[in-house]
């Protein structure tokens, strides 16, 4: 009865902290400009259950990718035991459904445990990747202090969830075989049957039910501060690699998107009418009523789209991209992957602070913008040649957000690299990207 | 362009030639060789000369976006005035600018880039390459250009070129989707490269040349200049040449 009231308690508990966190990230998402993605319905399909259920492009790196599968199969079936723990929790029951599954239960059970060892072996592989082999993506600038902490938090907790259910498998396997009261018979588990009374066969009863409660309690207890700190941390990409997955762009990797905008005023200052879609053309803009000066490209969370947002909460820093891009490769300061983790860290700055009233939503202004953590020199580090794009195994695309800052930076504050500017000169005044003194057909008398 | 409509006639195919291909000394050579190709095929095609415009693709991916716009609607406007369907070129840039930005303003047009091209008018018979030739058994790797590769998925038609010429193809550790940038595309190629540890170009020739090949090849104006810069840096370029995959094929005509 106690345990029954303990268990609802912080159940409640944690669930009220979890919802506190998961709106949080849910507003943030909401900081950005609206955009309407949708389309191609069976494209999107496939890339949720390739990509993000079947975890598609993890395997280009087959070790981590093997490891991460199951460490991921595992949470996945362990949720099966989950709702065990909640039915048990509440009404005092102890292994619910075991009567009525019968050797199905076994066979469940089982499965949990084998895949718990293979993920304890993961993980412990994936805590030396990061702090004893120091793999070189996990060691870049932008994960030093919370990321790194971050990553191993995570890892430490899946160890202790796992000796958890271990505690409590083998100390009920012992139990039941001594045929102590409410430790009724479940069949032979793969694992803690020859666990169980190995680590604990030599202690009494009393502390054998101490170490399987325990067990019980540090599994949940564990559960619950995972789903709490889940929205808080980069492991928020459990949940949202499908959302992120299913939103992601369909069209080739190539395409820059267009600015209706733009284009809208580039024809009418050439005399040209406005494009229908019937000419493929988007249908035009509405006009600009605040008379303001619009601005162009982005630089803040406010001028990206919640599209972008959502991608910078799902991305667990796993530095793929940046140990693709050629620009981090060659020792220069753009890393994609710290793109994202500036556009996350803006979101909750302003989201934060608009939260505790400090700002508005309508007027935000902290003297502050996107371009105090991205400088320009990562910006112009950027080749576009797509590889972070590529190297995305839940298909986020930091390159996008590059683009828009470069148009920020280039259209509304008139910077950018005096370089370019001749060949924007030879673009404008000659037609060519190089302003050259011989036709553009001189090549046919050479 | 001009001439041909004058004339009354429409060629099947329009070559954008692009700025590389018009003004660089290195990439007139493959204008040249592709011309060479497609006369010997017997392909109509026309040029727009002095009609042609930069696409705009380094315009706007610096962020320029208006003069981005002003350049494409100008091109489009011609393109559509002299009724184009179909446009061959040989710089990827190019070729996923007009084929996927292009739509969006108007411009529709079946793009193909040249080793697309080359590609089908060998399987159609319109091209029968001589046996032997210079590269046949060579070690040549071949460099996946950014905007025709992962931009636009293109990896195997022009590895199926480079079968037809019987070489001996050795890839990079990193290629096709995993490619390495050469370090021109995103407007870099007008520009110095940010403070860092060495070129990409550098470190891409240094991949290249693992390889030891007796040749590299490329399918990208921009990658020529960016790997033969890096052969200079490596006092390789004597050695080693660079070549687009249609002055290979030429050479087998």
């Amino acid at each position: 009865m106690i345990q029954s009231l303990l268990f609802i308690l912080v159940a409640g508990v944690s669930g009220w902290f979890a919802w506190k966190g998961f709106s949080r990230v849910w507003r943030n998402i909401q900081l950005g400009k609206p955009e309407k993605i949708s389309g191609n319905t069976s494209q999107r399909w496939r890339n949720v259950l390739l990509v993000a259920m079947g975890q598609q492009k993890m395997f280009k790196n087959w070790l981590p990718a093997v490891l991460h599968l199951f460490i991921y199969v595992a949470f996945v079936i362990t949720q099966v035991e989950l709702i065990e723990i909640f039915v048990d929790g509440i009404f005092g029951t102890h292994r619910f459904f075991a009567p009525y599954l019968g050797a199905f239960y076994t066979f469940v059970i089982s499965s949990i445990e084998v895949l718990s060892v293979l993920a304890f072996v993961a993980t412990i592989i994936f805590l030396s990747r990061r702090n004893l082999l120091r793999i070189a993506r996990f060691q870049k600038p932008e994960m030093k202090g919370f990321p790194s902490r971050d990553a191993n938090l995570i890892l430490l907790g899946e160890i202790i969830l796992i000796t958890g259910i271990f505690c409590m498998n083998g100390g009920d396997k012992v139990l039941q075989a001594r045929g102590v009261e409410h430790y009724h018979l479940t069949g032979d588990f793969a694992v803690s049957t020859w666990l169980g009374p190995l680590l604990f066969g030599g202690m009494s009863n009393g502390a054998v039910v101490i170490i399987e409660r325990f067990g019980w309690w540090l599994h949940i207890f564990t559960v619950f501060g995972f789903i709490c700190y889940l929205p808080y941390s980069k492991h928020l990409h459990i949940i949202l690699a499908f959302p992120n997955t299913w939103y992601a762009r369909l069209t080739a990797k190539g395409h820059m998107e267009n600015m209706p905008e733009i284009q809208l005023e580039v024809r009418i200052m050439m005399g040209l009418p406005p494009l229908t879609p019937a000419d493929g053309g988007e249908s035009a803009p509405d006009g600009n009523p605040s008379g303001e000066l619009p601005e162009f490209g982005a630089n803040d969370v406010f001028s990206l789209s919640w599209h972008n947002i959502l991608q910078a909460y799902s991305c667990t820093e796993c530095g793929r991209c940046t140990a693709a891009c050629p620009a981090n490769i060659t020792g220069k300061k753009l890393s994609p992957r710290k793109v994202m983790m500036d556009v996350r860290d803006r979101a909750e700055e302003v989201g934060a602070a608009i939260a505790s009233g400090r700002q508005a939503v309508a007027a935000y202004d902290d003297g502050k913008s996107l371009f105090d953590r991205i400088t320009p020199e990562e910006l112009h580090a950027c080749t576009t040649c797509n590889a972070c794009v590529e190297a995305c195994p839940v298909l986020i695309n930091p390159l996008d957000i590059i683009l828009q800052m470069r148009r920020h930076e280039i259209l509304t504050q008139s910077a950018g690299p005096a370089e370019w500017l001749p060949m924007f000169n030879a673009i404008e005044n000659a037609g060519a990207a190089w302003a050259m003194s011989e036709p553009r057909e001189a090549w046919r008398d050479a | 362009m001009a001439e041909m409509a004058a004339q009354g006639k429409s060629p099947e195919i329009l070559f954008w030639v692009g700025c590389a291909g018009s003004f660089d000394a290195r990439a007139q050579k493959v204008t040249r060789a592709l011309c060479e190709i497609l006369n010997h095929a017997e392909v109509e095609f026309a040029i727009l000369g002095s009609e042609e415009r930069c696409t705009g693709d380094p315009a706007r991916r610096a962020g320029n976006e208006f003069l981005f716009q002003m350049t494409a609607t100008t091109n489009i406007e011609t393109l559509n005035m002299y009724g184009v369907k179909k446009i061959v070129t040989a710089c990827p840039h190019c070729f996923n600018i007009l084929k996927n930005e292009y739509p969006e303003l108007g411009g529709h047009y079946e793009v193909v880039h040249h080793t697309q091209l080359i590609n089908e008018l060998i399987v159609n018979g319109n091209l029968k390459l001589k046996e032997g030739g210079d590269f046949k058994g060579q070690r040549i790797t071949y460099h996946d250009s950014c905007y025709l590769g992962r931009a636009n998925d293109v990896y195997e038609v022009p590895r199926a070129l480079l079968e037809s010429l019987d070489v001996d193809l050795v890839e990079m550790k990193r290629s096709r989707k995993n490619g390495l940038c050469c370090g021109a595309g995103g407007a870099q190629m007008w520009k110095e490269d940010e403070p860092g540890d060495k070129r990409i170009s550098l470190e891409r020739i240094e991949e290249a040349l693992e390889t030891n090949p007796t040749a590299v090849v490329a399918n990208c104006p921009f990658c020529l200049t960016m790997l033969q810069d890096g052969l200079k840096a490596k006092e390789k370029n004597e050695q080693i040449p660079v070549y687009d995959l249609s002055e290979m094929i030429l050479s087998r005509l």
